[in-house]
């Protein structure tokens, strides 16, 4: 018994050498329970974050304007489902099954962001999106790229390759309507107005209240907190608003020589753990859209396995 | 439905002249299946010329376990190195 403790510590020290030296985990690398336990979850619910997000956007693409923008937001719904590809199997490296994390979603027991609970109500959401929801995930997404565990880092990597063309398209929409009509320029202030909490609420809740910062931070699973990214892009997005003539709607925003940065108002905490715990606008549709999808996936499945077990039938014959 | 699709390990050749490099990995019924996968998720913006998937079954690797035993013995030969050997330094060697 004593030995066995020993022997988990001597393990434990070489890991967090191993991570302090900044070297990556790799999958079949020994780690503490807890780690691996604590990436699942994160890299999984990341993965739902993005199949999820397609649902918000996917709305808009039979009413697209033009036939560019509909083939933009195709082509970035389609990005989404595959960024959430990345991310699931960077998460089965870890030994789970997809199938399970699938299950996780579909019962609620897993997370996704969210920001991908409230609806979008006129097209200017699309573009809003893409500036703030997409802008605030790289500002995440490009400090996960030196996250501690190799196959996550390399599915971060890859996606903020393909994140800066979802950021430029959403703000490039924005531009086009603040430079609109009334209607046009109102519309985009709408959709600002109703978008910016909720993307301020993506980086989770403050760092003295993260249940998981702590052992994230040591691990470098993270490796900036909440708050810190939280800031950065507040101070990032001041001018962007700014250039479109579009008003933050935050009367607390306010340039602080002393420190160097933006101070702005306090998020409203309770309507994100009401969202978090299921009673957000679209919690309850967002969630029966992928159940739908995935039952209707089911003769799919069963036919893909139907149709590999006859060619290999054919095969077998074939040599016999 | 229980079963599990298998899982496929994808490799691109991202031009011509340069080999293929392991980029990621996918679920798929069958190599056919796998390919189209393959290709909608890992080439959308031309990342490569040319696919390999392999069955992630069918990959032998070496075990981390044994690493120290497997790749040490590499460690002390530093004479299998150019820069080990002392050469006139005008002349072009």
């Amino acid at each position: 018994m004593e030995i066995s403790s020993l022997e988990e510590s001597r393990r434990e020290a070489i890991f967090q050498a191993r991570v302090d030296a900044e070297e990556k985990i790799e999958p079949k690398d020994w780690m503490p329970e807890a780690y691996r336990k604590n990436l699942i979850r994160q890299i999984s619910q990341h993965g739902h974050s993005e199949v999820v997000g397609q649902l918000p956007e996917g709305n808009w693409i039979t009413r697209a304007p033009t036939l560019r923008r509909k083939a933009v937001l195709l082509a970035k719904v389609q990005d989404e489902a595959g960024h959430g590809l990345y991310l699931y199997s960077a998460t089965e490296t870890l030994g789970i099954a997809r199938e399970e994390l699938m299950e996780q979603l579909l019962t609620g027991k897993a997370k996704y962001a969210s920001i991908f609970n409230y609806p979008t109500l006129s097209w200017a959401d699309v573009g809003a999106i893409g500036w703030l929801v997409d802008g605030a995930a790289i500002v995440n997404q490009i400090s996960l790229c030196r996250t501690s565990y190799g196959p996550y880092a390399r599915a971060m990597v890859r996606i903020c390759k393909e994140e800066s063309f979802h950021m430029r398209q959403g703000y490039e929409i924005m531009t086009v309507l603040a430079r609109g009509s009334q209607e046009q320029k109102a519309m985009a202030q709408d959709a600002l107005n109703r978008w910016w909490w909720p993307t301020l609420m993506m980086f989770g809740p403050h760092d003295a209240d993260s249940a998981h910062s702590g052992s994230s931070m040591k691990w470098k699973i993270k490796r900036q907190s909440n708050d810190e990214l939280r800031q950065k892009f507040v101070d990032q997005s001041v001018a962007q608003a700014q250039h479109l003539n579009l008003k933050i709607p935050d009367e607390k925003l306010k340039w602080n020589d002393e420190r160097g940065h933006y101070d702005f108002g306090e998020i409203d905490w309770d309507e994100f753990t009401a969202v978090l715990g299921g009673a957000g606008p679209c919690n309850h549709e967002r969630l029966e859209a992928r159940r739908i999808a995935h039952e209707q996936g089911d003769w799919v499945r069963d036919a893909m396995f139907a149709h590999a077990e006859k060619q290999r039938q054919r095969d077998v014959r074939k040599t016999a | 439905m229980n079963k599990h699709l298998p899982l496929w390990e994808v490799f691109l050749r991202s031009r011509r002249g340069l080999e293929h490099k392991h980029v990621g990995s996918l679920h798929a019924a069958d190599p056919e299946q796998a390919m189209q996968y393959a290709r909608d998720v890992y080439t959308r913006r031309m990342e490569g010329c040319s696919i390999w998937v392999v069955l992630a079954n069918d990959i032998h690797a070496s075990q981390e376990a044994e690493g120290e035993a497997f790749f040490d013995p590499a460690e002390d030969k530093v004479y299998r190195h150019a820069s080990f050997y002392d050469v006139p330094d005008d002349l072009k060697l």
